[in-house]
């Protein structure tokens, strides 16, 4: 049959139009969906993400920096646990960042990130991440992407529901997830003795609103129940927090059981003006404690840990209207105040319901008395008198909520894995996602604020299963990417994570963008072994130490040849970059060195220490690819038997006469 | 041939009318910047190249300005340049100032990026040496200082 030219264009036009019409816009299933909305995701090459997200990283006790939309990785930021890549924790300087009183503790489980806030939203000043294990704070400097301070928390075990910041950065709290008995007293006693000995603490840490260092102002001694997440109010319930509690059984065996048997157990609400007037009242009593506080100089680019003896505690029966008890249906995990601080959610894992409570309500139930008795002499509010409404059947498992700032919720429901969004107002649900798979926290870019950022959520789930390539019986993390813009919640990206991200937050990267350092200043550099130019560069022996004042610059090391060494001596590359242009650091390693690389910025002096225990030849290299050159920035260090009488020479550009002994030569020369 | 090209254009017009019609309407939270201009704004920080007529030498020579010229040297420069006529990884210094005019030191000082992109002579000297010259972090200042300097090695009073 013959169709002339311009019917089979009109015929193919039409078909078109229809095909377009019927794709364009309504995907036919949920993988359609992803499919036609993957683009969201999609960042050109050369383009910049819209948000930093800041990721905890669980049990790698790192925190890791993400794009989104991406997904991409940027960097991940040594915090808690020692860094082969960088140094941190094997360099001489930042060993001091992982000390505590219970000695160097290269290892920690980092749960979750609060980024600090001026009247209520983000500031772009600094991320917060708490160390779950051995008790610790950790502030990170947004402006270099480094940790620049850690605070031990004393009478704590399992730094859980920390680090949760107040509106304006006053205070980050820390309280404890096991209750333990206090570090005063004898821990030495049958551990079914909790209801007697056990006891349960809040930490009030205050923040330096210029430095940003970390002071615990207060502790609050509370029953020993174990304390799990926690929001301060805000607006209208600022000078208050919120922290959900489980085990109000006090329970010290088979808590999958036996903290599981109340109906309720409780959020507790902290009036923390309140506790601050006590404090100036004198009711705080001192406590003798032992705990690291570590901070990171960044001119000497040196970490000092100094021990302090003593905290602050309220004991709350000294201290009434201070602390107040909500019942709350089933060991809550998360608990979230709304972008007004009116509505504080509680999330139940073991519940059918979340509640939804009223900050007015809970005010006039303390004004009117409205308790239900006591628990461990601390007012319980009645729950009706507390309560806004519920959220009916919204699914299962219940773990954590945050807000767009449109008068909606989202929340990561675990054992049904999903997300649920529904009305703050009228507690509807409105739409629901599944996650894949079991789903944690979620996190929207500036959720937990007072004007969230919205646009975007992030799921970080628990379980990866048959999401990715398989690796074997260990398999990557699994983070989902939602477009939440809309009325319904779209899948856009599936991205891997490392570690195992618990809680984390998102900020615009205008905010951060500008203020990025790109150099440390030499001229700033005031690092006792800081060689400021090769001029300064030189070996010297202190006993069986040696000390080498290194320079690194495209493409060598000064010195780069290193004799007079003997077996037994410590020697300590102090090494300074002495480039000062962004993105050029080097990096030094030896051979058999036990322990790892550095990594020196451009203007900064890190040590790396190696201990001669045999002799021989060890060569060392700068590790970091930084020039066409850098195959040939490389040296030799000579290692002599104890006892040797080779004499400490070094030198770059020179080659000495041989000699197996004596060579007297001890000032560097550069001539060819 | 007309009707062709309206239907091509009908298509076209078709196609498009409905990827808009998906766009989100809903408004995406503000933002202060736009941050992919800020992909082009991650430049050097000093700014444009000097010219003959920025840079005035005096003579006698500025001692001030010399002492603090060899100061910078020692901690930026000496780790490839020498103050006499051998090579290190960069070229020695005897004789630069005759060789080179004021504006072309300062500039390959503190605009090196911009050199290496542009300039024949520098682009030769990479060419030589192999290795970048790196951006020191001088400011303009500084980089005068280092001219009075190197003037006093080429023995200037």
């Amino acid at each position: 049959m013959y169709i002339s030219s311009s019917k089979l264009l009109t015929t193919i036009a039409v078909a078109a139009l229809g095909i377009s019409s019927f794709s364009g816009c309504k995907p036919k299933s949920a993988q359609a969906a992803a499919g036609g909305d993957a683009g969201k995701a999609y960042v050109a090459p050369g383009k910049y993400d819209e948000f930093y997200n800041i990721v905890s990283g669980g049990f790698n006790g790192q925190v890791a920096v993400y794009g989104i939309p991406s997904g991409r990785l940027f960097r991940i930021i040594p915090v808690f646990s020692q860094s082969t890549e960088s140094g941190y924790g094997y360099s001489e300087e930042t060993k001091p960042m992982l000390n505590t009183s219970h000695g160097f503790v290269p290892w920690d489980d980092q749960h979750h990130i609060s980024l600090s806030q001026t009247k209520g939203e983000h500031d772009g000043r600094w991320a917060f991440a708490n160390g779950n294990n051995t008790p610790r704070l950790a502030r990170i400097d947004l402006s270099t992407f480094r940790t620049a301070e850690i605070l031990e928390i004393p009478n704590s075990a399992g730094n859980h529901a920390s680090p949760f910041i107040t509106e304006n950065s006053e205070y980050v709290v820390a309280a404890t997830r096991f209750s333990v008995p206090l570090d005063d007293q004898n821990g030495d006693v049958p551990i079914n003795t909790y209801k007697e000995n056990f006891k349960g603490s809040i930490s009030f840490v205050s923040i330096n609103q210029t430095s940003g260092e970390m002071n615990i102002a207060f502790q609050i001694r509370t029953p020993g129940v174990n304390f799990d997440l926690s929001r301060a109010g805000k607006g209208k319930s600022h000078g208050w927090f919120f922290f959900s509690c489980y085990n109000s059984e006090k329970a010290n065996t088979l808590l999958e059981v036996n903290a599981s048997a109340r109906d309720k157990d409780f959020i507790m609400a902290v009036n923390w003006k309140k506790a601050e007037e006590y404090v100036k009242a004198g009711k705080a009593k001192k406590q003798a404690v032992s705990y690291a506080h570590n901070v990171y100089d960044e001119n000497s680019h040196t970490a000092t840990s100094t021990l302090k003896k003593e905290v602050l505690v309220l004991d709350p029966a000294d201290c009434p209207d201070m602390l107040y008890m909500i019942p709350c249906p089933k060991s809550p995990h998360g608990t979230d105040t709304d972008p007004t601080g009116e509505y504080i959610v509680a999330s139940g894992k073991l519940a059918a319901t979340i509640p939804v409570f009223s900050f007015t309500k809970i005010q006039q139930a303390i004004a009117a008395k409205t308790f239900d008795g006591a628990y461990d002499g601390i007012p319980v509010i009645k729950y009706e008198a507390a309560l806004y409404g519920e959220v009916p059947k919204p699914g299962l498992g219940p773990l954590h909520t945050e807000f767009d700032g449109k008068g909606n919720a989202y929340t990561s429901m675990f054992v049904s894995s999903e997300i649920v969004k529904w009305n703050i107002k009228d507690l509807k649900v409105l739409d629901r996602v599944p996650t894949y798979y079991s789903i944690g926290h979620l996190s929207v870019p500036g959720g937990p604020t007072a004007k969230p950022h919205g646009k975007y959520m992030i799921a970080y789930n628990k379980i990866t299963k048959d999401r990715y390539l398989p690796t074997g019986p260990e398999l990557t993390q699994s983070a989902q990417l939602f477009d939440i813009s809309g009325d319904k919640m779209k899948l856009i990206l599936d991205f891997p994570t490392t570690g195992e991200p618990h809680y984390a937050e998102a900020i615009p990267a205008s905010m951060l963008m500008k203020k990025q350092r790109k150099i440390y200043k030499i001229e700033e550099n005031t690092h006792p072994y800081a060689a400021k130019g090769e001029g300064k560069t030189k070996v010297e022996r202190k006993g069986n130490q040696v000390h080498v004042w290194m320079t690194a610059i495209r493409s060598h090391l000064t010195p780069d040849n290193i004799e007079g060494v003997r077996v037994g001596d410590e020697v300590y590359f102090h090494l300074t970059n002495l480039e000062q242009d962004w993105d050029v650091p080097h990096g030094l390693a030896i051979k058999g060195a036990n322990n790892a690389e550095i990594l020196v910025m451009p203007g900064e002096t890190q040590t790396l220490k190696f201990t001669a225990e045999r002799a021989g030849m060890y060569p060392f290299y700068c590790t970091d690819f930084c020039s066409a050159l850098h195959q040939e920035m490389q040296g030799y260090l000579r290692v002599s038997p104890a006892g040797s009488n080779v004499a400490l020479a070094f030198s770059t550009g020179t080659n000495k006469p041989a000699t197996t002994t004596g060579d007297s030569s001890k000032t560097k020369t550069t001539k060819p | 041939m007309k009707r062709k090209q309206i239907w091509i254009i009908a298509l076209i017009v078709s196609v498009t009318g409905t990827l808009v019609s998906c766009i989100d309407k809903t408004p995406t939270s503000k933002e202060p910047l736009d941050l992919q201009e800020l992909t082009k704004n991650q430049q050097e920080e000093h700014g444009t190249l000097v010219t003959a007529a920025d840079v005035q030498l005096t003579t006698p020579l500025n001692a001030a300005w010399v002492t603090e010229g060899k100061a910078i040297y020692d901690v930026k420069c000496q780790s490839c340049h020498k103050l006499t006529d051998e090579k290190l990884v960069g070229p020695g210094w005897t004789g630069l100032t005759k060789r080179r005019a004021p504006e072309w030191i300062i500039n390959m000082i503190t605009n090196v990026d911009i050199m290496l992109e542009k300039d024949p002579e520098a682009q030769r000297m990479l060419e030589e040496c192999l290795v970048r010259m790196p951006n020191q972090s001088l400011t303009k200042d500084d980089a005068r200082k280092v001219l009075e300097f190197q003037r006093s090695n080429d023995g200037e009073k």
